[in-house]
């Protein structure tokens, strides 16, 4: 086993390519070490990323945000742009295991674990975030979506490694939330969760709106049947009535550990509910 | 040398303040060595190697591999763990436990273990043996195992307590039965009658601290462990008798323990630590992974329990009746048994009878944990007496109150009570605040009762006075939670000194003479009635040596306030002599002064603890969230309130969990699903509110301070408290611990 | 496995060892350096016990490499008090039997350590929450609120 901190991206890449054997990058770590200690992961080379000066930064341009994929989750939390302009995307990063974890993990490597329950994912899949990816034969840029095909799976080609996530500048009237359902407070993992994103007019009518769902499904469920009640509504009751209901039909959870298929599509549509009002407000505000 | 026990009512100057501990300072800066904290020259790094079936039986292991692996230096399996036993079939469920023999009887059985140059290569050497398994029906479920059908566990397992004796094996290793009166012709006096079932999920008593040793067995035959363990006596005399080992050339010192609550009570990996050190020839350091804990160690039962109680119109109880199931893991225990016996144990009851079951699944032995086998049994009871107060029309408290055992009450499992803190502590509820405390929308209050019987036994200290006046107290119950202030205080008492001058340690197994380990609430109960008697020797010794110095009788002196005092006429005016001048001279007064004290400590009195919960539940979800806490429990006499306080909180914490979230959850293929702290959810600080406490006084008469146990009480209410709560909260009575949210859910959808 | 010497700083002071690179910061702090005091209780980052801060991060070392110690700086239990004298914290801990058992003791204090550098006035509930990371088994919290809220009291005055 060897550990490798290359100095830029270029050599990550390069490194990824040519390994022979299994490769593995280290972000955060708070998956791999695991997978690592457990037995279930034997690399033949750790691709350590956080050297690669532009992987540790969050940088707000003219078109958004552009999240490097060696930010720590608690680093997101830190950033008063990104917190105003996409709480509930940095409401998910926040709430990965515990704050010793999120000094550690990373938005992208919670995305390429690919575990349904994946805490950062539905609120980036709801704010319709892209992965900008590099790998050998270049550069892409891809819907979040479409990373994760199914558990600890992924789209990704070999040698093909997410560089940033990439949010849009925020619309004026957006407002975005997540909330995961846990028997604890702190310091677990979901049973199911909901991400709303919401745009509204001048008048408060919704125009534009994505719903996702997480640990509902084999992947973050996007739920466009929800959006589409949503959109032209200004989140009343009977709207969010048909929203839960939508939700909860969308669901194709699993009994497990963690919870029962009837708690998990039921709550899918309660929390539905709950994300769809704070989103609301919260894009009333701006 | 007599000692008297009895309690005497007087004034405290130590006792009943509250000092800070004397192992404190190497806490806080993480000094303190615990389990995984030593190290020996040459250590090896053992690991062990573990089923991942629920039952199957061994055909072979081929370790052959694995020996050739570089750096491998020793493997064992049960050959090199022979049966010496001799019939003890305790010991040898033990035995078997440690090292599986013919069968795997649960996911996590040890089956090998290798001892190599570090973790690395021992790892890897368990990936080369190879195990060929015939694999076996399993049964993890307490009912599926009860049923006549199930699959068979043990094949010589013959029901205990049964007359006639059965004619066939079964799952069920025991029938224990407690109870005095009629209860059906009780029963059919009442005016009102519950009968329930309820069911009670296992849990671990997840102390942070992993099992972790270092052993060292020497050519010469003598050995030494180095472990974490609430009781190195006990450790030593099992791990001697597995080993073939002179226990006392088996020297085992008990490290600080990172927690243990029942849990480390029991040997597990230290005869194949000692084993592997043995073969080796080098000494031999093992460290349990979490994901072992959970699969191979201590859990609870899990229970399901029938329970029907009758109370006449005016809210007596005229008849209560329980039976009851516990799992004991594949081999036979007395779970059931001890949870039968606790069950309406604060009641006074003319006719009842509980009837209990040890019932064999496919699941790890089950261990000891905090008042073990009471919380559900207490779960069950308590919320049936809280839905019969309904019915009867009566307040909870006062149907309790009504209903409650006192002074001369003949218990329901046999013995008649001397003065005890069940009313008490009712009364007490009953006056308290939080019992008047306004309620919000979808929040209920819940309150229950419980009992623990405490333990005593065998004890042995010492108390050894240094020349400069300072005392070394060497206590042997190992200290789980502040046992050393506690007993340094008592020491300083009975002396007259102060708390500063006194030193407790915790000795070695070589040290010291035997002690019983730290269960039972003993610790403090039990070493201080032994450092009472060792002082009282101590200072017979002080006062012969003043005499000495003062050439006067020593019926003339006596001991107050940490001073010879001489009496009389002829020499009243002879200045008291400290016992730091009495220590100075003791070199030409006859040598070193101690005080020593071998008992076994009976008269442990009982303890009684009521608790009240206010929670709020989500109806959409079914969440929970604690809202107020409160534990009103009787200590006899509380010797550092502090820890007094500390062990009530902990307790209740322990019990919230188990009410709430905590549970071992089994997939069909009989495999543990959630072995790590993530999926079994111990409550983190975000999920609990302060839990306050109040401390009743009640002397215990059979220790000379009124001293009774309060380590173990405080977790049997929770349960019950907690799922009065949610079904007042709810409207519908909760059946079933944990009442995890998609349980509360379904409750509610039903 | 090739050895990967790493150089770094803990509790102020340099420190050189070499680590296999799979090997975890915390079994280089507690195997190859002696600093007992981190603890291990789950290895997974479940319960907070090995937690020490890193370049003003409350990490869990069981999930950081010791690889990537390299030109970092450690905080560890055994740089918390000065001399004989005890952070405020480990004098409060002590004061309120914040600790039963003592083994989640050193996690924690690193814990509130870094919650009180970046808020020093929390309310129950900041504290409740910014220590949610850390499980004790024993004392269900209670006293160990209350110590961190005194000892916070204290830092602020000093």
């Amino acid at each position: 086993m060897r550990y490798i901190r290359p100095s830029s991206l270029e050599d990550a890449v390069g490194l990824l390519a040519n390994a022979s054997g299994k490769a593995a990058i280290l972000a955060g770590g708070s998956d791999l070490l695991v997978r690592m200690k457990g037995g279930f992961i034997e690399p033949d080379v750790i691709i350590d990323i956080k050297a690669i000066d532009a992987l540790g930064r969050i940088i707000e341009n003219d078109d958004g945000f552009v999240i490097g994929a060696a930010v720590p989750c608690a680093v997101l939390g830190e950033n008063t742009a990104l917190r105003n302009a996409w709480p509930g995307v940095v409401e998910g990063a926040r709430l990965i295991g515990s704050k010793q974890v999120q000094g550690r993990c990373t938005i992208v490597g919670n995305l390429c674990n690919a575990s349904p329950a994946a805490d950062s994912v539905p609120a980036l899949v709801a704010a319709g975030a892209r992965a900008l990816v590099r790998g050998p034969a270049g550069s892409r840029t891809i819907a979040v979506e479409t990373i994760p095909v199914g558990p600890g799976k992924t789209s990704l080609a070999p040698g093909e490694i997410i560089e940033a996530i990439l949010l849009d500048k925020r619309q004026r009237h957006s407002g975005d939330a997540y909330q995961r359902f846990t028997p604890r407070t702190e310091m677990d993992i979901a049973v199911v969760s909901a991400a709303v994103n919401l745009t509204l007019n001048d008048q408060g009518v919704v125009e534009k709106a994505r719903v996702a769902l997480g640990a509902a499904a084999p992947t973050v469920l996007l739920v466009e049947e929800a959006a589409d009640i949503l959109v032209g509504s200004r989140v009343d009751d009977g709207a969010l009535e048909r929203l839960a209901e939508a939700c909860s039909a969308a669901c194709r959870p699993i009994d497990d550990k963690r919870g029962t298929v009837e708690f998990r599509k039921k709550v899918a549509g309660v929390l539905a509910k709950r994300v769809a009002l704070t989103a609301y407000q919260r894009a009333g505000q701006k | 040398m007599t000692f008297d026990p009895s309690h005497a009512a007087r004034s405290f100057s130590s006792v009943g303040t509250r000092p800070i501990r004397p192992d404190g300072v190497d806490k806080v800066t993480g000094r303190a060595r615990y389990g995984a904290d030593f190290n020996m020259p040459g250590q090896l790094i053992g690991r062990i190697l573990r089923s991942p079936h629920a039952h199957a039986v061994i055909r072979k292991i081929d370790t052959s591999k694995a020996e050739q692996l570089p750096g491998v230096k020793a493997v064992v399996t049960a050959a090199d763990l022979p049966d010496l036993t001799n019939g003890d079939t305790s010991m040898y469920d033990i035995l078997d436990n440690c090292m599986a023999r013919r069968k795997a009887l649960y996911d996590g059985h040890a089956v090998a273990a290798v001892a190599a140059i570090d973790a690395h290569t021992a790892r890897q050497a368990l990936k080369l043996i190879d195990v060929e398994y015939e694999l076996l029906p399993h049964v993890t479920d307490v009912d599926q195992a009860f049923a006549a059908d199930a699959p068979l566990i043990n094949d010589t397992i013959i029901t205990k307590g049964v007359d006639p004796k059965p004619d066939r094996a079964s799952n069920v290793s025991m029938r224990s039965q407690f109870g005095h009166g009629d209860v059906d012709a009780g029963m059919a006096k009442a005016d009102f009658v519950v009968e329930r079932t309820f069911r009670t999920e296992q849990t671990h008593q997840g102390y942070i601290e992993p099992h972790a040793c270092v052993a060292n067995v020497s050519s010469d035959g003598t050995a030494d462990l180095w472990v974490c363990t609430q009781g190195h006596f006990v450790y030593r005399q099992h791990c001697a008798q597995l080993l073939g080992l002179e226990a006392s050339k088996l020297r085992v010192t008990s490290s600080e323990i990172g927690g243990g609550f029942g849990g480390k009570t029991h040997v597990w990996a230290e005869p194949v630590a000692l084993a592997l050190s043995r073969k080796a020839g080098r000494p031999v350091k093992l460290v349990m992974t979490r994901d072992e804990v959970f699969r191979a160690t201590g859990p609870t039962s899990a229970t399901s329990i029938d329970v029907k109680i009758g109370a006449l119109k005016d809210g007596t109880i005229i008849a209560a009746d329980a039976t009851l199931r516990y799992s004991c893991g594949p081999y036979a225990g007395s779970w059931a048994e001890v949870g039968a016996m606790t069950a309406f144990a604060c009641y006074k009851l003319e006719n009842v009878r509980t009837v209990g079951y040890e019932v064999l699944v496919n699941r790890p032995k089950t261990a000891a944990y905090r008042a073990p086998s009471a919380p559900m049994a207490a779960f069950a009871v308590e919320s049936a007496i809280d839905e019969l107060a309904k019915k009867v029309g009566m307040d909870a408290v006062d149907f309790r109150i009504k209903n409650a055992a006192q002074e001369g009450t003949k218990a329901s499992y046999g013995p008649v009570y001397g003065p005890i803190g069940i009313g008490p502590t009712l009364e007490a509820v009953k006056n308290h605040p939080h019992m008047k405390a306004p309620l919000g929308k979808n929040q209920g209050r819940g309150m229950a009762c419980g009992f623990w019987f405490n333990f005593g036994g065998q004890t042995c200290t010492d108390l050894n006075i240094g020349m400069d006046g300072t005392v070394s107290l060497a206590v042997g119950t190992v200290d789980v939670g502040g046992s050393r202030a506690s007993l340094s205080l008592v020491a300083a008492e009975e002396l007259g000194i102060d708390y500063a001058q006194v030193r407790a340690v915790i000795a070695d197994t070589s040290s010291l003479g035997y002690n019983d380990m730290t269960d039972g609430s003993r610790g403090t109960f039990s070493s201080s009635m032994a450092t009472i008697s060792a002082a009282r020797n101590a200072i017979k010794i002080l006062r012969a040596r003043a005499a000495q110095m003062w050439d006067i009788p020593v019926e003339d002196v006596t001991w107050e306030r940490g001073h010879a005092v001489a009496k009389g006429e002829t020499h009243g005016n002879l200045p008291n002599l400290s016992l730091k001048e009495i220590a100075a001279a003791s070199g030409t007064t006859g040598g070193p002064i101690a005080g020593h004290s071998e008992i076994v400590a009976d008269g442990a009195g009982v303890s009684f603890a009521t608790h009240i919960c206010d929670i709020e539940v989500d109806p959409e979800t079914g969440a929970t969230k604690v809202l107020r806490y409160t534990v009103v429990q009787d200590a006899g006499k509380a010797v550092h309130p502090t820890y007094v306080e500390g062990q009530y909180q902990g307790g209740a914490a322990q019990g919230i969990g188990w009410a709430l979230n905590e549970e071992y959850i089994y997939g069909k293929d009989g495999r543990l699903q959630n072995a790590g702290f993530l999926d079994y959810r111990i409550p983190v600080c975000s999920d609990l509110p302060m839990i306050d406490t109040q401390i009743l006084e009640i002397p215990n008469p059979n220790h000379p301070y009124g001293v009774r146990g309060v380590g173990e009480t405080s977790i049997v209410p929770p349960l019950a408290a907690v799922a009065n709560a949610v079904s007042n909260a709810v409207g519908v009575r909760m059946e079933h611990i944990p009442m995890s949210p998609p349980r509360i859910l379904a409750a509610l959808e039903a | 496995m090739a050895g990967i010497a790493v150089s770094t700083t803990i509790n102020g002071d340099q420190a050189e060892f070499l680590c296999h690179p799979d090997e975890t910061l915390l079994e280089v702090l507690r195997e190859r350096l002696g600093l007992m005091g981190v603890k291990e209780g789950c290895g997974t980052g479940d319960c907070g016990a090995c937690s020490i801060i890193l370049d003003d991060r409350l990490v869990c070392s069981c999930l950081v490499l010791g690889a990537e110690a390299e030109g970092r700086r450690i905080a560890t239990v055994e740089g918390m008090a000065q001399g004989d004298k005890l952070h405020p914290l480990q004098q409060k801990f002590l004061e309120h039997a914040a600790l039963q058992c003592g083994i989640c003791t050193p996690g924690f204090l690193i814990a509130a350590k870094d919650l009180l550098a970046k808020n020093p006035d929390p309310t129950e509930e900041e504290i409740r929450f910014g220590l949610a990371g850390n499980l004790c088994r024993c004392t269900g919290y209670d006293k160990i609120v209350r110590a961190v809220q005194d000892a916070a009291s204290v830092m602020r005055g000093a």
